[in-house]
């Protein structure tokens, strides 16, 4: 689950993180009531989930209350990739003396966390990995110790960080603090800023929470915001489906990760785009099949679906009976080809076989039908 | 002769009274599995009663120990929140060889138990998210269904569940057997990965080739791929899932994830084209592959 820039600032503040004061407006009118109570220069900052709101005019200074008006007025209801900005913050401006980068990433090669610090702050930090990788400090850090102070000195020293060196290596703790005790996948803080007078602030941050971790988080359940996602990925969450929306029109369901992925991919050699990735998990039962047959026929996109079934633990026949079901109600209004194989195939085959259900035995022929019936 | 586990490997079962606990158990022992002890925490002192045979269930991993010094390996049925510390609890017991099934561990509980088990040493983990492992005909230590394998002479590792069955299937029906088949996980962090089971598929004489089932995500692929080449005395055959993911999506597996330029399809096939490890770019091919290199 991602974060906005507020919420992640509100969680580093809790772990004693300095973050610039800030509030969060909806209207125009809130924004000015903000910047009047702070009376100084103010930010309004755009909170979408997507990065490189500066570069879209989501981000403004603002000089006065007033200014905080406009400035809000033109941010509210922009479309920043797509997603509309419903609400900004509108914090206190920070005199930026050094701006430095600070991140904790999920790294697979160490099977930890590693802490990447840069001198190069503010900008992509993907864009300084790519072309200036030097630039970039990289510390793995042991998870059953954490990051202890002496180690965050030490990295602030390596990669030339100039400034208070406490001060720096205890944002460094207080951020791994943070992303372990919340259980984040990724928390940066970028820019890191020293300012004139020497203070060490985070003026902007990044967290994602690792969703299989959210049990144990319930108060970070709050900052979940369903209008953020895909309101068919909403549906198949609440069937307990691992689904992802995608932008072609054969709509694909399967069983387990690496056969639905590895139907997207036939679907795409025979000449086709898959509209979404559905696994239907282990064992499922009909009444499963059936919601996962309901929930693709709803997508627009979809013009034909793609059913590829290797029976393991689910039993074809289950899936056969979802099926007929969607088939008998009415649901299943498009293009249908299945492939079912392994247990329980014989069961499933002698359900379908008066019905009108085009069967195929492999994966590449079901494609290449649905395919081409879908382009008719 | 196989890898890991055979027909005389002795079997703990983790959280044995539980439904699924329950039922792989015995489907584990229908398979000949020598499965000798269950554990669950508050219900030491009963029986698993299931095909006429009387497992006792212990307390604690470190009970079951104690009364079956034997014991080789346990295989774990409890819910992800709980995962890491069943596997660790076995770890400390002294079971040399721990199986994860558990789908949905929070990834930071992960990295710690990989983390201390590597510094315990002398304990091997199988998984998280993985449907564990099988010597055809002999033991099987996991929930893959037991008619899609059959005994034979290639190894296989896998990071998918069901492609692992229709791999396996697909060899099957073409007269090809398995000496030792490995799902290691649809995870980021998982215990053992396609570098750690590649040297023990080299050095085993029943092992003629071994089919290397990876998807994107991480770079476990190119690792592999960089050891074969400078190590890998038998035919390596492999195959990528996922090749059309977009980046950034999770498909389905947590480790199914392109992040940036890293996990990307394109730089795991370079490297098996690199490391000269010829890839399937369909499932049946790689039946085809195999029998290529197998010289049928």
């Amino acid at each position: 689950m991602k974060l906005h820039e507020y919420q992640a600032k509100e969680l580093l503040a809790s772990y004693g993180v300095p973050v610039p004061p800030g509030k969060i407006a909806r209207t125009p009118e809130e924004a000015k009531a903000i910047a009047n109570e702070y009376n100084a220069l103010t930010v309004i900052k755009a909170q979408v989930h997507v990065g490189g709101r500066g570069k879209a005019g989501g981000v403004k200074l603002a000089k006065d209350a007033n200014d905080a008006f406009e400035k809000a007025q033109a941010i509210l209801g922009m479309d920043i990739k797509g997603l509309t900005v419903k609400k900004v913050l509108v914090a206190k401006a920070v005199d930026i003396a050094k701006e430095y980068y600070c991140g904790l990433i999920h790294d697979r090669n160490v099977q930890s966390f590693t802490l990447m610090v840069s001198k190069e702050g503010g900008v992509d930090i993907e864009e300084v990995a790519a072309t200036n990788p030097e630039a970039i400090t990289r510390f793995a850090i042991d998870p059953i110790k954490g990051l202890r102070a002496f180690e965050a000195r030490q990295i602030a020293l390596d990669a030339g960080l100039e400034g208070n060196l406490n001060k720096i290596a205890a944002m460094m703790v207080g951020l791994w603090n943070a992303c372990a005790g919340s259980d984040a996948t990724l928390a940066e803080i970028n820019p890191l800023v020293i300012t004139t007078t020497g203070e060490v602030i985070a003026a902007d941050a990044k967290i994602d929470i690792d969703d299989n971790a959210m049990s144990r988080h319930p108060d970070l359940e709050a900052y979940r915001e369903v209008e953020a996602e895909h309101p068919l990925e909403v549906e198949a969450k609440a069937f307990g489906f691992s689904y992802v929306k995608l932008d072609g029109h054969i709509g694909v369901i399967g069983n387990g990760a690496g056969l639905v992925m590895t139907s997207l991919d036939v679907v795409s050699r025979v000449g086709g785009k898959a509209a979404n990735f559905l696994d239907i998990g282990g064992g499922a039962k009909a009444e499963i099949v059936y919601n996962a047959v309901k929930l693709v026929c709803k997508d627009p996109d979809v013009k034909g679906i793609l059913i590829n079934i290797f029976g393991g633990i689910t039993r074809a026949d289950e899936v056969a009976k979802g099926v007929i079901r969607a088939l008998e109600e009415g649901i299943l209004n498009k293009p249908l080809a299945m492939r079912v194989a392994g247990t329980a195939v014989a069961e499933a085959n002698e359900l379908l076989k008066d019905k009108p259900i085009n069967i195929y035995p492999t994966m590449m022929e079901a494609a290449t039908a649905v395919v081409k019936e879908a382009s008719a | 002769m196989s890898i890991l586990i055979n027909k005389s490997t002795k079997v703990l079962v983790q959280g044995i009274t539980g439904r699924e606990g329950a039922y792989h158990a015995e489907k584990m022992l229908e398979y000949g599995t020598q499965v000798v002890a269950g554990s669950t925490p508050g219900k030491g002192g009963q029986t698993f009663s299931a095909l006429g045979k009387s497992i006792p269930v212990y307390n604690s991993v470190r009970e079951a120990k104690e009364a079956h010094p034997d014991l080789d390996a346990s295989i774990i049925f409890v819910p992800p929140a709980a995962a890491a510390d069943a596997t660790l609890e076995a770890a400390h017991a002294g079971i040399p060889l721990v199986v994860n099934i558990a789908e949905g561990m929070p990834v930071f509980d992960m990295m710690k138990v990989v983390k201390e088990i590597k510094n315990m040493g002398g304990v091997r983990l199988i998984g998280g998210n993985c449907p564990g492992l099988i010597t055809p005909g002999e033991c099987k230590l996991g929930i893959m269904p037991a008619s899609t394998f059959k005994a034979g002479r290639v190894g296989m590792i896998s990071r998918s569940g069901t492609l692992t069955y229709e791999a396996s299937a697909m060899l099957a029906a073409a007269d090809i057997g398995c000496s030792t088949v490995v799902g290691i996980g649809g995870d980021p962090i998982i215990g053992t990965t396609f570098i750690d089971l590649l040297p023990m598929f080299n050095d085993d004489p029943d092992t003629d080739a071994v089919v290397m089932i990876g998807e994107i995500g991480g770079a476990d692929e190119e690792q592999a791929a960089e050891w074969i080449a400078k190590h890998m005395k038998k035919p390596v055959i492999s195959f990528i899932s996922g090749r059309t993911a977009p980046k950034g999506k999770r498909m389905g597996h947590a480790g199914a994830l392109i992040m940036g330029n890293v996990g990307t399809a394109e730089s795991k096939l370079e490297a098996m084209a690199k490391a000269n490890v010829p890839v399937a770019d369909t499932m049946d091919q790689i039946v085809t592959l195999t029998k290529k290199a197998l010289g049928i």
